[in-house]
């Protein structure tokens, strides 16, 4: 056992950071360090940037364009971009949709989004949940009727991220009410451009619009956008769901969180006066949240470095149901850091324009909201309860 | 010991509960909230004709000459409606300072108009780095000939912006963090000197940051002695803290009734999510928080209002708000969770419960804030 990075590690490290520093955009890292509004036009920016550099898709082999970068490379970096406040590079096509087309979909399919995928063009978005399934995703609804060279789709897809900037769209639709729920369904890539498609926003708790209702109305898609065979489509969801152990850890995103949270409390004012990080019932709090990510960190650290050779084991579910926690706590510390100024609602002040006052410091404008918003970490993805489900079940064959 | 209400505060529930359930509807509240001045003169009106605006008022000041269970009624039947009328900032803090410590004239002058609704008022007393410490005073009052000038700033004041008077605590001697040299005053809102900027809260109330330049004052405008208000200002608190408790309950019982109903209804692998054991648990123990609460928040609204012994009546109402800040946590966080993707949405009146339940546990300093009292109190016990 040898928990130092090797020197060649190191260098790659200090590459990396140099990239950033020369490259990340002022106005977009100004963003992410104060969690302002992200417009799609940063993420876009920033992925573009990447792709010049041949690092726009850190987790994808050579052969597709990808950095070919072993696991442990991919973690730092994260951790680079991450402390360096880079915007998250955006999944659904990345890390998502991108390991489906490799594995089960078309020399044609590949040939065509994979290189759009990389260079920022097709913005992705992830078509699973509908009102009626989200935890149990095998009783989806939305159907897919073979006619001719065409599939028509018809139905309802929910809590869709992003949806709203979205080029395209992966989505589990059914194709056959036989047997099983899982057996009917089918991994379809539709057009966001289609007739027939309407996108409706969901106003979230926070006040902003990052979630969407997306309607099929007789959509039409071509049945060369199929990945793979019909009716497989469960196999290649559950393929996606392994494959991506440790990117749900966020171990990168939080350690630089971290930061951000003792930040705030140097600045903020204890009741007496004193920095509030000199308060011990808060730094305790703190503290504790900083040991169970150096844990978090550890435990993702080895189940990178032993690979993908293992079959999968809790691993997927560990990382998800601690990474969110881990995730909440710390922007629920952010807000209680804040005090009385967590309380006011200054939306427009998340608008790096925003030249008007303030209440107390600028890191308590999105401190509640954060807090209100990443609730959501332990719903979606498969929710906590689920995931400790899957442990119980399928791991201990409870 | 009883721990039956009255048989007319029982009325007075009845018909509030009614009221809120009726009247003020949850599509209500969403265009009362949405409204220019942020809450609803009409059902300030009907508050002032169910007597809800003095009950804590002697009678001969239009009050119907009730104590701090009234106010644990009324409050709780506004959590369950998340009432958001300025009733804490203008009723339980302004109307309980005047009248435990206003002259015989402010009394009369003031505490009928708030009863029938003609005046509000709010208290601008935290400032922007006060955190939680009530003894945190920059603003200053200098003597000028028969008055004093107030000069400073007060933040995140409840409903400042809709109040026509403001109760001011300012210092006429001693430093920032004295515990003795505070003062407090009545100012008119729109007095020379008074700028206010306001802005919705989090949980969709109001408040205002409120600054004070060169603002005159005459000798009436002192409420109590000078120099002596921290004692006033910590008892006002906790009357508002015992407000608050009342309030989290009945946040928490309907944020809990809208869960237990969803977990019955809402159906996945073909059976309602409430057949799953680690939910029924958890809703178990949801509503185990929210009794605990409620026996908090009686006994802090018994507490709140005795007078005798300030540091006992200080230690209970912090251990109050220490437990029904963590119960209105683990119930409006458990609420959303157990609510799915639904729980995170602006559409379902969950997330407003759970957003004002996180605001109750700030407002007046959180769950930690106030172990930190009890956990002092330990040292001298
Ligand atoms: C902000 C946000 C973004 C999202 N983005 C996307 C997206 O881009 N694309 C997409 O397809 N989906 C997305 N989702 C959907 C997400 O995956 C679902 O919300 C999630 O699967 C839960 O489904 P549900 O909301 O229907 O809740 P339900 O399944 O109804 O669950 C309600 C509650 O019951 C619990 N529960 C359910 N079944 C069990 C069980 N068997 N045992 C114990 N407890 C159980 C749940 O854990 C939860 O607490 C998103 C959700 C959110 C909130």
């Amino acid at each position: 056992m040898d928990l130092n990075y090797t020197p060649e590690q190191e260098a790659f490290r200090k590459e990396v950071r140099e990239f950033i520093r020369a490259e990340l955009p002022e106005d977009i890292a100004y963003k992410v360090k104060n969690r302002l509004r992200l417009s799609k036009d940063d993420t876009v920016r920033w992925q573009k940037i990447l792709y010049k550099r041949g690092w726009g898709a850190p987790m994808w082999p050579k052969e597709f364009g990808g950095t070919g970068w072993d696991a442990i490379q991919q973690h730092i970096f994260d951790e680079e971009c991450t402390a360096a406040g880079a915007p998250r590079q955006l999944d659904f096509g990345l890390r998502m949709v991108a390991p489906v087309i490799m594995a089960f979909g078309s020399r044609e399919q590949q040939d065509y989004f994979l290189p759009r995928i990389l260079s920022g063009e097709h913005w992705w978005c992830q078509g699973y949940s509908e009102p009626g399934s989200g935890s149990d995703l095998a009783s989806l609804k939305t159907r897919a009727v073979r006619d001719g060279d065409n599939y028509i789709v018809n139905g309802q897809k929910t809590w869709n991220t992003l949806g709203h900037h979205a080029d395209w769209i992966f989505c589990l639709v059914r194709t056959s009410t036989e047997g099983r729920p899982q057996q009917g369904i089918s991994f379809l890539l539709i057009d966001m451009k289609s007739p027939g498609i309407t996108v409706r926003p969901i106003i979230m708790l926070d006040g902003e619009h990052e979630i969407n209702d997306i309607f099929f109305d007789n959509v039409q898609v071509p049945v060369e956008n199929l990945v793979g065979e019909e009716n497989k489509g469960w196999t290649y969801a559950k393929f996606l769901l392994g494959h991506e152990r440790t990117g749900q850890a966020n171990v990168g995103a939080w350690k630089a969180l971290l930061r951000r949270v003792k930040e705030i409390a140097r600045t903020e004012k204890g009741d007496d006066g004193r920095p509030l990080i000199e308060n011990t019932r808060f730094r305790d709090r703190l503290a504790q949240v900083e040991v169970e990510l150096l844990a978090l960190e550890m435990t993702c650290l080895r189940v990178l470095s032993t690979g993908h050779k293992k079959a999968p084991g809790p691993e997927a579910s560990l990382l998800k149901i601690k990474g969110s926690e881990i995730g909440q706590a710390l922007y629920e510390l952010a807000m209680q850091a804040c005090g009385h100024t967590a309380l006011p609602y200054l939306p427009e002040a998340l608008d790096p324009t925003y030249s008007g006052e303030l209440v107390g410091a600028l890191h308590a404008v999105p401190a509640a909201m954060d807090y209100f918003n990443t609730r959501k970490f332990s719903i979606y993805g498969g929710s906590n309860e689920i995931q400790r489900n899957i442990i119980s079940q399928m791991v201990l064959g409870l | 010991m009883d721990f039956n209400l009255s048989e007319e505060q029982q009325q007075l529930q009845d018909m509030l509960r009614r009221y809120v359930a009726k009247d003020y509807t949850f599509d209500k509240r969403r265009q009362i909230v949405a409204s220019e001045v942020g809450y609803s003169p009409e059902a300030w009106k009907t508050f002032a004709e169910m007597g809800l605006l003095g009950v804590t008022f002697p009678e001969e000041f239009g009050g119907l000459g009730g104590n701090a269970f009234d106010t644990l009624v009324v409050m709780e039947a506004f959590g369950r409606g998340l009432v958001v009328e300025p009733y804490l900032a203008t009723v339980v803090l302004c109307g309980g300072l005047i009248r435990d410590a206003g002259s015989q004239a402010q009394k009369e002058a003031l505490l009928p108009a708030i009863a029938g609704g003609e005046l509000l008022m709010a208290f601008a007393h935290y400032e922007v780095d006060s955190r939680y410490a009530l003894s945190k005073v920059a603003t200053t009052a200098e003597k000028r000939g028969d008055g004093y000038v107030l000069n400073g700033a007060k933040s995140v004041v409840l409903h400042g912006e809709q109040a026509g008077k403001l109760i001011v605590s300012a210092r006429t001697s001693g430093g920032e963090r004295d515990a003795d040299g505070i003062s407090l005053f009545l100012v008119d809102a729109d007095a020379a000197g008074v700028s206010r900027r306001g802005y919705r809260t989090q949980d969709e109330q109001r408040a205002a940051e409120i600054k004070l330049q060169n603002v005159q004052v005459g000798a009436d405008a002192l409420i109590g002695e000078e120099g002596k208000a921290l004692p006033l200002i910590e008892r006002a608190i906790d009357l508002g803290i015992a407000a608050l408790c009342a309030e989290a309950v009945g946040a928490m019982d309907a944020a809990n009734e809208q869960t237990l109903e969803y977990l019955k209804t809402r159906k996945q692998f073909g059976q309602p999510i409430g057949k799953f054991q680690v939910l029924q648990h958890r809703m178990a123990d949801m509503v185990i928080a929210a009794e605990q609460a409620r026996s908090m928040a009686i006994l802090a609204a018994a507490k709140a209002q005795q007078t005798d012994d300030p540091a006992e009546r200080r230690h209970k109402v912090s251990a109050a708000k220490v437990l029904v800040g963590q119960s209105a946590r683990a119930v409006g966080q458990g609420a959303v969770q157990l609510h799915g993707g639904m729980g995170v949405t602006d559409e379902m009146p969950i997330s407003h419960y759970f957003k004002r339940l996180t605001m109750i546990n700030i407002l007046f300093g959180d769950a930690d804030h106030h172990l930190s009292k009890v956990s002092d109190a330990l040292l001298s016990a």
